[in-house]
């Protein structure tokens, strides 16, 4: 089969699956299942948040140009979209509706939206990487903190977006867009990582004088990521501000972009499928922890009884949800301590892993040697010989 | 005239703390390139064990320059002694990893003190008591320094200059200097390289709790989460004066601190609102780190610890 036929293939079985899991993410679904409402906001927010460590993985966990703002340009990408949709999607829908009918004006002007916002947040990526790109490790890493704090400040005085007070936005997300660009996002940063571009950005992270030796300009390559990454940061905090319909800067500040860079460590830095595991078990842990206390105490009961409880252990259980968030942090710094290069390394995960297992032991490799498995395996041999490569 | 002078106290004051969290920032920097994230969270703490033994040793009640001086070492001792259970039961295990996972451990321990805080205590601030009776001295005509001002000044002084005869002038100094230059040397020449890093992280957290004490002194309110604009500020300090160098925290602080002091006080002139406030810090940082890469006074001989 042609590879533009596989590939067409692959996008409409994709798009149905995502139309089909919309279906179940309502109180009704479809025939009859449906996903309570608390636990399809966690699903968006998943989405959301696998965009968001997707794209910071590009920068951070390819490039390896440590960067703590993303916060700053997903809250740049927020702003602008949702000044675009409070004061001018409603009139322009409106217009455009007679003329192609009202749902396709509504997707096209979020569309819209999501384009201007990731457009904005790309400018903002240049302006901030060009001049803070020539510094290194840590003084890149608070330079680009301290950019997403003025972001953040900034924001915070423009009266138009709500300044203090918040600003209220029209709820455009659902699950089908968060989909969408999530898949989009995977499907791009994937293809960037495994071409020429990729293999520029692996070289710079691994050791970066090599790589401007060898004729990288990796002031460009560097540049180009953080453009694309925070383009995409953008487009999180699109689909982020249209799906809370309310965008308060205290949504954007440092410990936000924390969270995202613990998503893409815990998962394993340098791994696609660990970017996404990570923002899934972020996402999900302290909500999971929030439940423990009652499901705890419920299992307890149904095997020595409710009554049987000693008190001190129900009081235990009842307040263990205020603890969620120490236990969080405290199930943080056991799996760094216990599995210091994350969930995956900086392997992937997927069907190749069966057939991987019998080849050479993947251990011997020092860490983050390499990203491109398939590559490497294409050229070495199993002893771990490198091939000539004869024409 | 007057009130220029009276914004260069203040400012001062603001940055004497920052200096004093900042000093933490770059020795523990300077010796095992880690940013500690905890190090706001131990100001935190320091501010709260003051609280809890001025009322636990009854000198909540009155004034008394014997409460303040107990508390202020107390709260020195007790932070030390969790900056180094820190470092021994979180950092030690994983100082031979990436960069980037030591990072994600400290960003993890921070949030661990701040949640365990807020679950204990709750986030609502509370009154830290007076423990020095308030009074101010007018000097140039109008401008005025109150006596927790002058408490704080004098108080960073001594323990700045206690802190620079420890570094040059004692036998530990010299090793954390040791280890600073060179890690795997210093052990080789013969460092106990643990204990002198415990002995670093013991050091800068107790600056930091004299920090948390003196500015509740000043500012007399105290919540869980009070350590995390003020420790990244701090940091920002430690960095805009070159980190790891130790007169360079102490610059970096007191020049943030004027920084904002002004923008409070003469930014609405320009048409600067005075929620820049917290991003006058970072602006001057990218400002001075695009000229001068490694901070003000961080050269190509660092001088770290």
């Amino acid at each position: 089969m042609p590879t533009l036929v596989k590939r067409l293939l692959a996008a409409l079985v994709i798009i149905l699956l995502l139309i089909t899991i919309n279906q179940y993410m309502s109180v009704d679904g479809l025939f009859g299942f449906g996903v309570p409402p608390y636990y399809a906001r966690l699903i968006v927010l998943t989405g959301i948040n696998i965009i968001l460590a997707v794209s910071l993985n590009l920068i951070t966990g390819f490039t390896g140009q440590f960067s703590i703002g993303h916060a700053g340009f997903m809250a740049v990408g927020a702003y602008s979209s949702a000044y675009l949709t409070v004061y001018y999607a409603g009139a322009w829908e409106r217009s455009i509706a007679g003329l192609i009918g009202a749902t396709f004006a509504h997707v096209l002007i979020f569309f819209l939206a999501i384009l201007v916002g990731s457009l904005v947040a790309a400018i903002a990526g240049l302006i901030v990487g060009i001049p803070s790109l020539r510094l290194r490790g840590d003084y890149l890493a608070i330079v680009t903190l301290g950019f997403a704090e003025i972001i953040r400040v900034v924001i915070l005085n423009i009266d138009q977006v709500g300044g203090a007070t918040g600003f209220t936005v029209p709820a455009y997300t659902n699950f089908l867009w968060v989909g969408a660009f999530a898949v989009i996002t995977i499907v791009v940063v994937y293809n960037i990582v495994h071409s020429d571009i990729g293999r520029a950005l692996v070289s710079i992270r691994e050791d970066e004088l090599a790589a401007e030796a060898m004729g990288i300009n990796t002031v460009r390559y560097k540049v180009l990521a953080f453009v694309i990454s925070s383009a995409m940061a953008g487009m999180g905090g699109v689909l982020f501000g249209h799906y809370t319909s309310f965008l308060s800067t205290n949504d954007f500040q440092f410990i936000r972009s924390f969270e995202i860079i613990i998503m893409i460590v815990l998962g394993g830095m340098g791994s696609m499928t660990g970017a996404i595991l990570g923002a899934i078990v972020i996402t999900f842990l302290p909500e999971l922890l929030r439940m423990l206390g009652p499901k705890l105490e419920s299992l307890l009961s149904s095997i020595i009884g409710a009554e049987n409880i000693p008190v001190p252990v129900h009081n235990f259980l009842l307040q263990l949800a205020n603890y969620r968030l120490v236990i969080f942090a405290a199930l943080l710094i056991v799996i760094m301590l216990t599995r210091p290069q994350g969930i995956l390394g900086t392997r992937e995960f997927g069907l190749s892993w069966l057939k991987r297992s019998r080849r050479a032991p993947e251990g011997d490799k020092p860490v983050g040697s390499s990203i491109d498995t398939g590559d490497s395996e294409r050229l070495s041999t199993p002893d771990g010989k490198k091939k000539v490569d004869d024409k | 005239m007057d009130t220029f002078v009276q914004q260069v106290i203040n400012g001062l004051t603001v940055g004497a703390i920052y200096a004093l969290i900042a000093l933490g920032y770059t020795m523990v920097y300077g010796i095992l390139r880690l940013i500690n994230f905890a190090h706001g969270d131990i100001y935190m703490v320091g501010a709260f064990v003051g609280y809890f033994l001025s009322f636990q040793l009854g000198f909540a009640t009155g004034p008394s320059l014997l409460g303040l001086s107990v508390v202020l070492v107390g709260s020195m001792v007790a932070a030390a002694l969790v900056g180094m259970a820190i470092e021994r039961f979180a950092y030690r295990p994983i100082r031979k990893y990436a960069r980037m996972t030591t990072l994600i451990t400290a960003i993890g321990v921070s949030l661990l003190i701040e949640n365990v805080f807020v679950a204990q205590l709750g986030a609502a601030p509370r009154a830290f008591p007076q423990l020095l009776r308030e009074q101010s001295y007018t000097l140039f005509g109008n401008a005025a320094i109150s006596k927790s001002q002058i408490l704080i000044f004098a108080v960073s002084i001594f323990l700045m200059l206690l802190l620079q005869w420890i570094i040059f002038k004692t036998k530990v100094g010299t090793a954390m200097r040791a280890v600073s230059f060179n890690l795997n040397s210093a052990k080789l020449m013969g460092v106990n390289t643990d204990v002198i890093i415990s002995v670093t992280f013991a050091l800068g957290s107790a600056l930091a709790a004299a920090a948390g004490v003196l500015t509740a002194q000043y500012n007399p309110q105290i919540d869980p989460l009070m350590g995390i604009m003020t420790g990244l500020k701090a940091f920002v300090a430690a960095v805009l004066g070159g980190i790891g160098n130790i007169p360079g925290a102490v610059l970096g602080g007191l020049l943030i601190g004027i920084a904002e002091t002004f923008v409070v006080g003469y930014g609405q002139n320009i048409g600067i609102p005075t929620t820049f406030r917290d991003a006058v810090a970072f602006a001057i940082l990218i400002l001075v780190l695009l000229f001068r890469p490694t901070g003000l006074l961080g050269s190509t001989v660092q001088e770290k610890v």
